[in-house]
């Protein structure tokens, strides 16, 4: 698994700029240039997982229910594959619809959270990145966006978390 | 009128019957994007597991490269897998050996 992304996590509470305010309440204070990235990745992934819907990344955003099982798998897919692509675009255009959003319910942080996985598994897999690989990875922007994303999840799901 | 031949009922066989009757378990696997701290949320989310409970699966998730999460019927567990899936966890399914 990957390491929670920690960038941020040393700071005091108030500083974090995603963090729970209240009961099912959170609060946004991300920079206007990581919200211009929340707002557009979601439809550059759309569009890339309509563009081949064969390769890696797919079988990654889509794995089979049954691994050795063809028959039962293809059913599976035709039971549930519109319905999972249906979740997969609502959580998206929550995310591009609030990225500039200073507060957010629990609702939309949630879809938050499950769109920021989608990418960070669309650009994991294009990267091939690995869960030991953390000081050693290069600082081009494609990592860089992922780490970025990997933060920014973290936060999100430590404010749901902290919700218990 | 000739007497009607007795229609052939094919049973099932045995082990047809105890194949139907064997649970299922639902397995999640390591993979190097997903957070642990995500692999735990989302087990606590869909299946209302406590805090430690959900750890302990992620951490065996994390350190032996899989964990049985939930299992029961096949019903259930597709259900189960289906939700998973909906979490971008790498979910599979299998029948009890």
């Amino acid at each position: 698994m990957g390491d929670d992304g920690a960038g941020h996590l040393n700071a005091p509470e108030w500083q974090l700029p995603l963090r729970r305010s209240g009961p099912g309440c959170y609060e946004v204070a991300l920079s206007a240039e990581n919200r211009e990235l929340l707002r557009t990745l979601p439809a550059q992934l759309s569009a890339a997982i309509a563009a081949d819907p064969k390769d890696a990344v797919f079988r990654r955003l889509f794995p089979p229910a049954y691994a050795n099982d063809e028959m039962a798998e293809q059913e599976y897919r035709r039971l549930v594959g519109p319905e999972l692509d249906q979740g997969r675009t609502l959580a998206f255009e929550t995310l591009s619809k609030t990225a500039d959003a200073t507060e957010l319910s629990e609702e939309e942080l949630d879809a938050w959270v499950r769109a920021l996985n989608d990418i960070r598994l669309w650009l994991g897999t294009l990267l091939d990145v690995s869960e030991d690989q953390t000081d050693d990875d290069p600082d081009d922007p494609p990592h860089l966006l992922y780490h970025l994303l990997t933060e920014i999840q973290g936060l999100a799901v430590e404010a749901l978390l902290g919700d218990e | 009128m000739a007497s009607a031949a007795p229609v052939e009922v094919k049973e099932p066989e045995r082990s047809e019957m105890t194949d139907l009757a064997r649970p299922w378990k639902v397995i999640v696997w390591n993979d190097p994007v997903n957070l642990m701290s995500y692999v735990t949320f989302v087990l606590q989310k869909l299946f209302g597991y406590s805090k430690e409970k959900a750890h302990k699966l992620m951490m065996d998730v994390h350190t032996k490269g899989k964990a049985v999460v939930s299992g029961g019927s096949r019903e259930r567990s597709e259900l189960d897998v289906f939700r998973l899936h909906e979490h971008g966890l790498w979910a599979t399914m299998e029948q009890d050996t």
